[in-house]
């Protein structure tokens, strides 16, 4: 899966320290392969829910953690995780982990870029308050950039997700929510 | 050194709270494809996609802690009415939008600072069920919020039915904020903040919306209270007849 690895990847190959360091490097590499059942461009490390690979005698185990306490992806992804291992050859275990709690600064640069790329408005950053009542988050729009968007409901296809639409192109489009 | 508590206590308290999610989850669900809009059909089906995700969270910390090998589904589906320690409000119908709003307000403004409080709780588990959640419950409170302004603030025939919603719900708002042994241990082992602390937060919470809906606050002349003793009205039985139908018709079964 070498021509699968961007340069970062790449970069964080091991330079040595034995086999169980190279297992658990490709136990990590065939479970951040794992794409989002639902937004199918971004892989679980992007999104930052997969915390760790470590290797356990000859198991290799998967840490996840849960993007919202009820998300129905979460299921799909864990059994994914343990056939991407299995298929790369190891014993596999998946573990959930809700400390520390996910949140959408977890998701990569990287990872913000290709939401934006497939039409999904990335996340603002955390400082953008939810919790300011009746406070309007500013989005840009994933097509044309323009900021004169308007939020059309605050619950979309996914629980992640919050329906907008640009006044400037007046496509309709996806915005992963601040959580 | 916060003192401890015992097996059953942490039990009891994780299953009301996991009741109490679990059942206005599942009331929440029942809007599923007959909500005013498609908005709000994508919306409450989402909420209540929180509200059952973390039920299942207490369930399953519920049934570790208790050590009897049940697991999430027993408890859910193989417990009787009398047996559900719900607060009364989360198996109130559903009634009209107006009412299932500020159900929700009020339910949400009732957890977002239990939820909060409950961040740094001594149980370092439940803490961690709480950062997400009290993430979720923002949402909630703003979503509800803003519907009971619209409606409350809004033409006479949805002024009418806002105002209707908080004569009949009074009276289930102050057994939120009971106390008990269970939450007095609860309290002392520093895992949650007592309910009767909530109070102020809550009122801070609603009080606001209530201003801008132009909605006045209405004591309940007596208020309806039991449900953490098992002692439900009526709805809860429906409510437990369509979620445990499957497991009362076919015991054990699986997907």
């Amino acid at each position: 899966m070498v021509s699968g690895l961007s340069a970062k990847e790449a970069a964080c190959r091991p330079q040595g320290g034995g086999e169980a360091l190279f297992a658990e490097e490709r136990a990590y590499r065939a479970a951040a392969c794992v794409v989002d059942p639902e937004i199918p461009v971004v892989t679980i490390a992007d999104l930052g829910i997969l915390r760790s690979v470590t290797m356990e005698g000859d198991t290799a185990v998967a840490r996840v953690t849960l993007t919202y306490t009820g998300c129905p992806a979460v299921l799909a992804i864990e059994l994914a995780v343990e056939a991407a291992l299995r298929d790369a050859g190891f014993k596999p275990r998946v573990e959930r982990v809700i400390t520390p709690a996910w949140s959408t600064d977890w998701i990569t640069q990287e990872g913000r870029e290709k939401l934006r790329a497939y039409g999904i408005a990335p996340p603002a950053k955390a400082s953008n308050s939810v919790r300011a009542l009746f406070g309007e988050t500013e989005v840009a729009c994933p097509r044309c950039g323009s900021h004169a968007t308007a939020r059309i409901s605050e619950f979309g296809s996914t629980a992640c997700k919050a329906l907008y639409r640009c006044t400037a192109c007046h496509e309709p489009f996806d915005y992963f929510k601040c959580i | 050194m916060a003192a401890t508590v015992s097996r059953e206590v942490l039990t009891a308290f994780l299953l009301r709270l996991a009741d109490d999610h679990l059942v206005i989850g599942h009331r929440l669900s029942e809007w599923c494809g007959h909500a005013p809009m498609l908005e709000e059909d994508l919306a409450m089906p989402n909420m209540a996609l929180d509200l059952i995700g973390q039920a299942r969270a207490l369930y399953q910390y519920a049934g570790e802690v208790e050590g009897k090998g049940r697991d999430e589904d027993q408890i859910a589906y193989l417990r009787r009415e009398r047996d559900y320690v719900n607060c009364l409000l989360a198996e109130r119908e559903n009634g009209d939008f107006a009412h299932t709003m500020l159900r929700q307000l009020y339910f949400a403004a009732f957890m977002q600072p239990l939820w909060q409080g409950m961040l740094s709780s001594s149980d370092a588990h439940l803490a961690g069920i709480a950062a997400k959640a009290e993430k979720e419950v923002a949402y909630h409170v703003r979503h509800a919020g803003e519907w009971v302004v619209r409606l409350g603030d809004g033409t006479p025939e949805s002024t009418r039915r806002m105002r209707a919603a908080v004569d009949a719900l009074a009276p289930y708002v102050d057994e939120l904020f009971e106390s008990d042994d269970v939450t007095a241990a609860i309290v002392k082992a520093g895992i949650a903040p007592d309910p009767a602390t909530l109070r102020p937060s809550f009122e801070a919470i609603v009080g606001p919306i209530f201003a801008e809906a132009g909605l006045e606050w209405v004591e309940a002349s007596y208020g309806q209270t039991g449900g953490r003793q098992g002692r439900h009205g009526e709805a809860l039985g429906y409510l437990l007849a369509d979620l445990q139908h499957m497991q009362r018709t076919y015991p054990g079964m699986v997907w």
